[in-house]
């Protein structure tokens, strides 16, 4: 029992020592990743991912919005700035001015597909009426070829890049009516429109399946293809910024390049975004 | 004996060493050092108890602390920003232009606990008076652990309920759910006041005229026209249509069903404080097992189930994962007031909802604004409980 409880206490002390040890000699690189709430989870999945296969590599990521992470990446307090929008001009001109040069890298295509029940007649909006019906203008299917019945509004909550971008696409910055449904996750507006009939709501294109119905937007159905064409009006490119082109080989490379791999188009995908490449052919949104 | 007196005049008196030396004294050493120990044992004791106390404290102050700089702000006044908090209702904390309007959260988060207090506090208060007076002693044995699982189950697990299960039946069988509810809860507290309005109008007229018809009859009309408004009521509740199943009703439902073990449990112990020499004595005087019950028996526990109403219904103000799943998280104030059938948005969902992104933005307005709204909650539930202890302290007083 002694003896048993000495060698416990030497091989704690042991471990420490070596984690010790570990930590001060090897060349730990830290990656830190700032800027857009939608762009966030890309980066958060990719860090998880990352960091799984490298034990040496740390990578922080924080959202504190695009603006503020082009100026994180200007002052060089972080190496990769996650970007809903390009780069504005007296961005890139500051960025300049600091002696640094940043590059983009498409690591996503942000689609969002406005989703009813699948017994509502409507097929098509525009976006000027999806706006209207958003912000409390239009209140019943009727006015917009539907059934007589008034329209629950369902949203993403205020925290969720799912809404900035909806916001941003379709609001442009105009506040929402009272009246509208706020809802915790993707999951949930899907999950809420499928079990209500006369309700519209909008998620991720890659969270819209069979269970709802998506709607034709301008005339154009919400699709990968669609998406990437620039057809589809609700959509926009997720951007990585770094200082420079990354050293080949660097763990910086690997991390903002990781949406090339197929694992990469995968967690891109898992997370409701469309990949920008076409590994696996037959995984248009529809086939959930 | 003498020598030994003689020799101990100029000492004193050998009592204590002999005791010392006996083990009846501690030596002095020991005893200071016993003493010492007793002081550090108080010390530590009244830390631990006071531990919680001040977490208490803490707390308060730490909400405090991140509640002010919302309202003093170099953008807007004191009594601007008291002005915009309380008293409109335009919640658009994220916008470009933002605005901290929380009259309808609210109004949300009263409305919520109303509901739920329809819910819990009749059905609450009679399983109590169930338990404690009518049932079987073994009958209440297995009855009163099986509420009380109530309280144990996750609230996730009712909010998952509540948005899966209960919205979706809601909107498409709302009316019959709604007609349901009445009767289940309107129907009891019909029969009750029937008997007791009928029990009072008979004694006050039999004693003019001594008729025995006077009773049935007098019953008969009240139970009738009771009847009549019940289904007049659930029949217009029938044709109700529901459009969000999301809405202030589900949430107040579930929420009742939440507070329920709370105001059962505390109900039914301040109905059995209530002694048996009440009881016997009120039976002795020849009195029915109903008017025991709510003459005598609920009068006399009325300060100890209003004390179980009160905790319940802070269940209901505090619970955050129901209201967050369910509530459909609207900020508008429902048109007109009572209307439950709208979704509406409460406190405990907003600062749930809302923390995510704000603490990005620490210092911002709309960071702090979450816990202004946490330190209303806490002071509305702090005055709760301040209320509640000094009505059961008065409950015990009144007993004695």
């Amino acid at each position: 029992m002694e003896y048993r409880r000495h060698r416990m206490r030497v091989s704690l002390a042991g471990a420490v020592l070596l984690t010790c040890l570990a930590a001060a000699s090897a060349q730990e690189s830290r990656i830190v990743v700032d800027g857009s709430t939608t762009v966030g989870p890309i980066a958060k999945a990719f860090a998880e991912h990352y960091m799984a296969d490298h034990r040496d590599v740390r990578i922080t990521v924080s959202e504190s919005g695009s603006g503020n992470g082009a100026k994180s990446l200007i002052n060089k307090t972080c190496d990769v700035a996650s970007m809903s929008r390009f780069m504005k001009d007296g961005e890139f001109k500051a960025a300049v001015d600091a002696g640094s040069f940043p590059v983009a890298h498409i690591v996503a295509l942000d689609g969002i597909a406005v989703i009813v029940h699948p017994s509502n007649p409507v097929r098509n909006l525009t976006v000027e009426q999806v706006r209207d019906i958003y912000l409390g203008r239009i209140v019943n299917w009727k006015e917009i070829g539907g059934p007589d019945r008034p329209i629950v509004i369902i949203s993403r909550d205020t925290n969720s890049g799912t809404y900035e971008s909806f916001e941003e696409l379709v609001m442009h910055k105009q506040k929402m009516a009272k009246e509208v449904e706020y809802v915790g996750s993707n999951g949930a507006v899907r999950q809420r429109v499928q079990s209500t009939p006369t309700a519209i709501g909008y998620v991720g294109l890659g969270f819209s399946d069979r269970t709802v119905k998506a709607l034709s937007i301008n005339g154009v159905q919400p699709s990968r293809a669609t998406v990437a064409a620039g057809a589809y009006p609700v959509a926009r490119p997720l951007y990585f910024f770094t200082n420079g082109y990354p050293q080949l080989g660097s763990p910086l490379h690997a991390f903002v390049t990781l949406h090339l791999t197929p694992k990469g188009e995968e967690i891109v995908q898992s997370i409701g975004f469309i990949p920008v490449t076409m590994y696996s052919a037959d995984s248009d949104q529809s086939d959930d | 004996m003498t020598e030994a007196a003689s020799s101990d005049v100029s000492r004193p008196p050998p009592i204590r060493r002999i005791a010392r030396r006996q083990g009846l004294l501690l030596s002095r050493r020991a005893s200071r050092w016993r003493h010492v120990t007793g002081l550090c044992g108080h010390g530590i004791l009244l830390l631990i108890t006071s531990s919680s106390a001040l977490a208490v404290l803490f707390i308060f102050f730490f909400i405090a602390k991140d509640a002010l700089p919302f309202f003093i702000t170099r953008e807007a006044g004191l009594l601007e920003r008291l002005r915009e908090f309380f008293t409109t209702s335009a919640w658009y904390p994220s916008s470009v232009a933002p605005s901290f309007g929380a009259l309808a959260i609210f109004v949300g988060s009263g409305l919520v606990t109303l509901g739920a207090a329809l819910v819990a506090v009749p059905l609450g208060v009679m399983a109590a008076v169930c338990l404690s007076d009518v049932l079987p002693f073994g009958a209440r044995q297995l009855v009163k652990p099986v509420i009380e699982i109530l309280a144990a189950i996750p609230s996730v697990a009712y909010g998952f309920f509540a948005l899966v299960v209960f919205a979706p039946l809601l909107q498409s069988r709302g009316g019959l759910v709604l007609s349901v509810g009445w009767w289940c809860l309107a129907g009891p507290v019909a029969a009750l006041l029937v008997f007791v309005l009928s029990d009072i109008a008979t004694s006050r007229l039999t004693r003019q005229r001594g008729s025995r018809w006077i009773r049935p009859a007098a019953a008969a009309v009240l139970g009738g026209s009771a009847l009549a408004v019940l289904m007049y009521v659930g029949g217009r509740l029938a044709g109700i249509e529901v459009g969000s199943g999301t809405n202030a009703l589900n949430v107040s439902i579930i929420l009742g069903i939440m507070a329920l073990p709370t105001v059962t449990s505390v109900s039914e112990d301040a109905l059995q404080a209530v002694g048996r020499e009440l009881r016997e004595g009120a039976y002795a005087l020849g009195a029915t097992r109903s008017e025991v019950l709510l003459r005598v028996v609920i009068p006399a526990a009325a300060s100890g189930i209003c004390a179980a109403i009160i905790l319940g219904l802070m269940r209901a103000v505090g619970e955050t994962m129901v209201v967050w799943m369910a509530s459909g998280n609207a900020a508008q104030i429902p048109s007109p007031w009572y209307n439950l059938l709208q979704p509406v948005r409460t406190l405990t969902a907003t600062i749930a909802g809302d923390m995510g992104e704000a603490d990005h933005v620490t210092g911002s307005a709309r960071y702090h604004v979450l816990f202004a709204m946490a330190l209303a909650l806490l002071s509305i539930s702090f005055i709760c409980n301040l209320i509640s202890e000094r009505v059961i302290s008065r409950a015990t007083l009144k007993l004695r």
